[in-house]
């Protein structure tokens, strides 16, 4: 009965808010003016919204795209010239060896690091699923924590934890053993820089995978995990038979989010070393901000940033499309 | 089939890795905090104290009583507080509309604000410069709040439509049969029930804003105009190695934020991840 009714409105309700306004005591004549205004009434209430978004977000990047074609440094700036200069810009950023390179360390940075924030935010977000529940209210309090670190805080940390006189990482080393380690430089090298950074990267996005993946585990649905256990299937076996599959877009999603978070990452690089020593630690935001503000060549700056975009589209763009085709199916 | 009785072991090891994860990832807030609190001497040591058995708040006085401090915490606050409550007015209006009607073109608005989540903000600074210089308002506050407010709405619309879309229709609609108008009706029973989700979105929006730090970096060179976290990221080199102070600066610039992060945690985690689902 009530199933009926309801279903008997839902074909009513076509555009809802004009037949209910027009069958309410209001009559015929005000409805219609009601009806245009709630014609408009969605438009006006998205407004505000959408051009905030196209002034403040849409305008810089068309702004951006321009500038990559400008000539634009110290002198440019100053006098407030504009000249053109076409694709050199372009030209110039593709043939330079030293773009390609940033390319393919950036590349090399954003896999390794998203990987091991894959694999390990992944194993502990699995242990959270395993534990009790007090341990298990202990293990996240510990990740919130590191996960509500601000950025500029944890990285100030970091550098105080590797610092290379009283630093307590290089007590520890030497206390192990490693006695080499003991007045270590951390920022002297391409590696150990990197090291620190991916320390500190890893450490501060493991909980966002791993408390995400553990709220993903509790929609399991138990019977799965019993069919599997009635098949005679063991720990690993039902790993792979229900958890996985479960979890499989899951991790997807989130690993798209991390190459995206990763990739365009700026200010751990940057704080940590400012992309020292000698310029080997600049990722390409790094690199676009250093060759375009700190050299001042802005438009060279504003090409960089945007091929930077279009790699960044180009890495996660399969992704993209898979998720705004989802969305638009559901919507 | 039963699975078989796990053995001790089998029972200790999550918890030992528990215990030793829990160690690893508050160590470095731990340390923080720690170091802040200790007198020099325990801090310039050749064997690390582990525990400030001297507390000490001569770090704190000297981060506070840095130049332009209560500036940048005034800045940092205005420019913050004033961002996420624009945004979230400017997005109950709009997810407002995307739950509640009907409209050609929804669905592109939606995927408009899902494209423009991802903005990459961090490789846009050279032409946000241009703008804002051509617009004579380099160390302002004003560009500031407006850029913060843009780079928290998307998400804050996205989070807030799954939060309204959880208020059933029903309510409201009952409300205006009341005799509420629409007006009416959202202040006084949507308003209410979405409080919980209005504060999560909101301490996102504060977190992003607050640790903002690429933009004001080449905006605001004047030191009057800038905010907190450029302030502690210089203030390590402005202080040689005082790394008592440092840490000092870093637990006052933390401290807010992961407070409303323990204080919300439950409700803001639940409320994030369920407003990404749905939105």
């Amino acid at each position: 009965m009530s199933g009926m009714s309801a279903q008997a409105e839902k074909v009513d309700a076509g555009p809802p808010a004009e037949v209910r306004t027009s069958a309410g005591p209001l009559g015929g004549g005000p409805a219609r003016g009601r009806g245009r205004l709630t014609g408009a009434a969605p438009y006006l209430l998205l407004l505000p919204a959408v051009a905030a978004t196209l002034v403040l977000l849409g305008w810089p990047l068309v702004k951006n795209g321009m500038l990559s074609f400008q000539n634009l440094n110290k002198r440019q700036l100053i006098q407030h010239l504009t000249e053109w200069r076409g694709f050199d810009n372009y030209r110039e950023t593709l043939t330079s060896e030293a773009f390609w390179r940033v390319t393919g360390r950036s590349v090399v940075f954003t896999a390794v690091n998203v990987a091991l924030i894959m694999l390990l935010g992944t194993l502990v977000g699995l242990l959270l699923a395993r534990l009790g529940t007090k341990m298990r209210l202990l293990l996240s309090t510990g990740l919130v924590l590191a996960w509500a670190m601000p950025v500029i805080a944890a990285t100030t940390v970091y550098q105080w934890l590797f610092a290379q006189r009283f630093g307590v990482v290089n007590w520890v080393l030497d206390a192990l053993g490693w006695h080499g380690m003991a007045d270590y430089n951390w920022t002297s090298s391409q590696f150990s820089t990197f090291f620190v950074i991916t320390v500190l990267l890893v450490w501060q996005s493991i909980p966002f995978v791993a408390i995400n993946l553990y709220a993903a585990t509790t929609t399991i649905p138990k019977e799965l995990y019993e069919a599997a256990a009635l098949d005679g299937a063991g720990t690993w076996k039902s790993f792979t038979s229900v958890t996985f599959p479960f979890l499989k877009p899951f991790l997807l999603a989130t690993t798209f989010l991390e190459v995206i978070w990763i990739f365009k990452a700026f200010p751990q690089v940057f704080a940590i070393n400012e992309g020292g020593p000698e310029r080997l630690t600049e990722t390409l935001p790094v690199y676009a901000f250093v060759e375009g503000v700190g050299n001042q060549h802005y438009g060279m700056g504003a090409a960089i940033s945007v091929l930077t975009i279009l790699i960044l589209l180009g890495l996660t763009g399969s992704y993209l499309r898979t998720v705004l085709k989802q969305e638009e199916d559901e919507l | 089939m039963r699975r078989s009785t796990p053995s001790k072991a089998a029972r200790i090891w999550p918890g030992a890795i528990a215990v030793l994860l829990f160690i690893g990832f508050t160590f470095p807030v731990y340390w923080m905090f720690a170091t802040a609190f200790k007198p020099t001497s325990d801090i310039v040591t050749e064997d690390p104290v582990w525990f400030p058995s001297h507390p000490t708040l001569e770090h704190f006085k000297t981060a506070v009583q840095a130049d332009n401090f209560w500036t940048m915490v005034r800045n940092s606050l205005t420019v913050t507080v004033l961002a996420v409550l624009l945004s979230l007015a400017i997005a109950l209006l709009a997810s407002f509309a995307m739950t509640r009607m009907r409209f050609k073109g929804r669905r592109g608005f939606i995927l408009t604000f899902m494209i423009a989540q991802m903005a990459p903000w961090e490789v846009m600074v050279i032409a946000i410069y241009m703008l804002v210089r051509d617009a004579d308002m380099l160390n302002s506050l004003l560009p500031l709040t407006l850029f913060y407010m843009v780079m928290v709405l998307p998400f804050t619309i996205l989070t807030l439509r799954g939060f309204l879309a959880a208020v059933p229709r029903e309510l409201e609609e009952s409300a205006m049969v009341d005799g509420c108008t629409r007006p009416q009706a959202f202040i006084k029973v949507i308003f209410p029930l979405l409080a919980p989700g209005l504060m999560s979105t909101s301490l996102f929006g504060f977190i992003t804003a607050w640790n903002e730090y690429p933009l004001v970096l080449i905006l605001n060179k004047d030191q009057e105009a800038q905010t907190l976290p450029l302030w502690l990221s210089q203030f390590q080199t402005a202080f040689g190695d005082d790394w008592g102070a440092t840490m000092a600066a870093a637990s006052l610039f933390a401290l807010p934020i992961l407070l409303l992060f323990l204080f919300l945690q439950r409700k803001a985690v639940g409320g994030l991840t369920s407003g990404a689902v749905k939105g």
